[in-house]
């Protein structure tokens, strides 16, 4: 009898125990995950700070007026300054890291000062310049160090709590990368826009809040939204699904989705209801290999924007991903580019039919503009672009400004050494409105570790 | 010691030479047919590259990838042949530079397979050339999924392959039992934070901040992402947007929070609703 109820109370207890176990257990993992996902952040903050720095010193070296160059270097300060505190984040208590934080408040200290400096009275001396060139150079470095760690870290799921605690124990474990690619980038770092900006099709979320109060048209049906979406599909016989949007969007549109019949694939397309203008279209059938030219892409791309009715437009980016094309056209009215109308097309290369496209800032942009005429003259407007610029194509363009509104620019497409840059001169103030760096072909890191 | 090597190392070189002009005498053309143009990516790239640098009008590297050097490289070479400067390599602008141009597919590609940082000029030395790189791993590696030998790759304005990468593995993690279309829309609903000034403004803090994605919560985000993730990041990178301009999401069967259901909801994609 007493054997029992003791054995019933030592059953109990080691329950109990193991209940308790298992909450500590749970305990412990998800503050593990915890901790590990700051330092996540920390790092891929890193690595993406490091990268708008790279961009952003490279922008400010194109640009020639102080109404731009002051707000880029404060920018370069503040990103230098969060790329520094993110490794503030990081453990690396263990490991030197003093070089590349040196190298960071350089960027910061030049920035800084340049930035609260009348440019205007004094404009940046020939040595700053190059002192400007070197920053850019060794962020440069940095940059490709840093991706290839992040590289690393993404393609083995390498945790940080690891590598902390490889380091505390000054153990030599089989892969430690971190450790390593971060000796390799402090080795490197020698001597001293939010969001790296967008195009310039870029439309701004303000912008996107304005919608489509414009587009005429009558209300479509649903089977007249199932009929559309066959026809910019291509597809003739499918099971089609038509929904409408809930009572929160800012819009009415239906969503389409067709089956494609004998495969997985299906196509799902947005529709305005008034007057039943495509927004948006994907197409998931399976592309296999390719076959045609991105030229012959782009040409189908441009037939199939002809054949639906949207005119007079401009290709003005071009770009193949594995066995697809994605194109860029903008509107060009008389001349003039005008990039908030962008639409873009994807076009599979196997058989270089449309498997997607998107026409959502096309509609929210595209009206009937009365172009105005530039005050600012093209010459005048070319000295006020940096003279260590060597212009390849100028045109007129109009963009979206600073201010949210489309303004009138001279475009200039040019050079300085290996980069390309695009830079808009207001022609109205004769403002330097925008300058772009053009990003170019990233190298593939898994040929370079 | 030297002189024979360097003897060797020309005796090597002057039989790869002699072994390529045999072996490509057969074509008329070494290109193929098509029209090359900006945002292209394979061996007519890597051709037209190491072309343009045999005549000195290409500076940058030969990677395969034609980007805005090559482009401006292509035209300035139009410009001095008097063709149409369009910045295309048609038929007539790939003939004039095949013929006042050489080309050694099998050094170039060489160079390429072993990861070396290399140069293609005339009237030097092609053994002068290249700078072993990497650290000799390339040569073992011997990657049969991919075909391509180009050593850089597009990515979108202002994203790096990292960036999509990361970007992958949160939609994975949170959408990979959703239809396409609603992983790109989880992709876009993040790309969209990034804009919106009540968020953070870089995509790892937009993915990391606590408590805003489940799948970062509980770590699936570090299972390994599939390619369909991986292009419907690319999607939403490139503008494409099925969400109409949504800043939330959630599964209304799982939803523990009261607050996601006072958001105004604009569409549902498969099991998720997207709300602004």
């Amino acid at each position: 009898m007493i054997k029992n109820i003791v054995i019933a109370v030592l059953a109990v207890v080691v329950a109990a125990t193991g209940y308790w176990g298992y909450q500590q257990r749970q305990a412990k993992n998800s503050v593990q995950i915890h901790a590990e996902n700051n330092y996540q952040q920390a790092f891929h903050d890193l690595t993406y700070q490091v990268d708008l720095l790279h961009d952003k010193i490279g922008t400010s070296l194109a640009m020639n007026s102080k109404k731009s160059l002051s707000p880029a270097l404060a920018d370069v300060w503040r990103i230098s300054s969060q790329a520094n505190m993110d490794i503030g984040h990081l453990p690396l208590s263990v490991l030197p890291f003093n070089k590349t934080e040196e190298f960071l408040s350089n960027v910061g200290n030049f920035s800084y000062k340049a930035s609260v400096r009348d440019l205007e009275k004094e404009p940046l001396n020939g040595k700053e310049y190059k002192t400007l060139q070197s920053l850019y150079q060794q962020a440069n470095t940095i940059q490709n160090e840093l991706r290839k760690v992040q590289y690393q870290v993404l393609k083995k799921n390498l945790r940080w709590i690891d590598a902390e605690k490889a380091m505390a124990s000054r153990e030599e474990k089989s892969d430690n990368t971190i450790v390593d690619g971060f000796r390799a980038v402090e080795e490197k770092s020698v001597g001293y826009s939010e969001k790296s900006d967008f195009d310039a099709a870029y439309t701004t979320m303000n912008k996107k809040d304005q919608n489509f109060n414009h587009l005429k048209g009558r209300e479509i049906t649903k089977k007249e939204a199932a009929a559309i979406a066959k026809k910019y599909s291509g597809v003739n016989k499918a099971k089609s699904r038509v929904t409408s949007n809930k009572k929160g969007s800012d819009f009415e549109f239906y969503s389409v989705n067709l089956d494609l019949p004998g495969t997985k694939g299906e196509v799902n397309m947005d529709i305005t209801k008034k007057g039943g203008y495509p927004i948006w279209l994907i197409n998931t059938r399976k592309i296999k290999g390719s076959k045609i030219s991105l030229n012959q892409a782009a040409n189908s791309a441009a037939q199939f924007l002809k054949s639906n009715k949207f005119s007079s437009l401009d290709l003005y980016e071009s770009a193949q991903y594995d066995n697809i094309g994605i194109f860029n056209f903008v509107t060009n009215d008389k001349g003039v580019r005008i990039y908030p109308d962008s639409i873009r097309v994807k076009v599979a290369l196997d058989n270089g039919r449309i498997v997607g496209f998107s026409a959502d800032d096309y509609l929210q942009g595209n009206k009937n503009r009365k172009l105005e005429k530039p005050v600012v003259s093209a010459q005048e407007a070319r000295k006020k672009v940096n003279p260590k610029l060597q212009v390849m194509e100028q045109r007129l363009a109009y963009i979206t400004g600073n201010e949210g509104s489309e303004v009138l620019c001279h475009e200039f497409l040019g050079t300085i050494g290996e980069d390309t840059y695009r830079i808009f001169i207001n022609a109205k103030t004769g403002d330097e409105e925008k300058v772009e760096k053009l990003q170019n072909a990233e190298p593939i890191y898994d040929q370079m570790v | 010691m030297s002189g024979i090597a360097a003897i060797i190392k020309k005796g090597i070189i002057f039989t790869i030479v002699s072994f390529a002009a045999v072996s490509f005498t057969g074509r008329a053309e070494a290109f193929t047919n098509q029209v090359i143009q900006r945002g292209a990516s394979g061996d007519d790239v890597i051709e037209l590259q190491a072309r343009l640098q045999n005549i000195g009008y290409y500076k940058g590297k030969i990677d395969g990838v034609f980007g805005w050097s090559t482009y401006w490289a292509l035209r300035n070479f139009q410009k001095s042949f008097g063709l149409p400067i369009d910045g295309l390599a048609g038929g007539s602008t790939k003939n004039k530079l095949v013929k006042s141009s050489n080309f050694n597919r099998a050094f170039v590609h060489e160079q390429i397979r072993k990861g070396n940082n290399f140069t293609y000029y005339g009237g030097v030395p092609l053994n002068q050339q290249v700078k072993p790189g990497g650290k000799g791993k390339q040569a073992a590696r011997g990657n049969g999924a991919k075909k391509s030998t180009t050593t850089a790759v597009n990515t979108p304005n202002g994203f790096s392959q990292n960036d999509i990468q990361l970007l992958a593995n949160a939609v994975y993690g949170e959408a990979r039992g959703e239809p396409y279309v609603g992983q790109v829309a989880v992709a876009a609903v993040i790309l969209n934070r990034l804009e919106s000034p009540v968020f953070p403004h870089s995509i790892s803090g937009v993915i990391f901040e606590p408590g805003a994605f489940t799948a970062v919560s509980d770590g699936q985000i570090w299972l390994t992402p599939n390619q369909t993730s991986k292009k419907a990041v690319l999607d939403a990178i490139n503008g494409w947007d099925p969400t109409g301009n949504a800043l939330y999401y959630f599964n209304p069967e799982t939803a523990t929070s009261r607050w996601i259901w006072s958001r105004p909801q604009i569409k549902q994609i498969g099991k998720h609703i997207f709300c602004k």
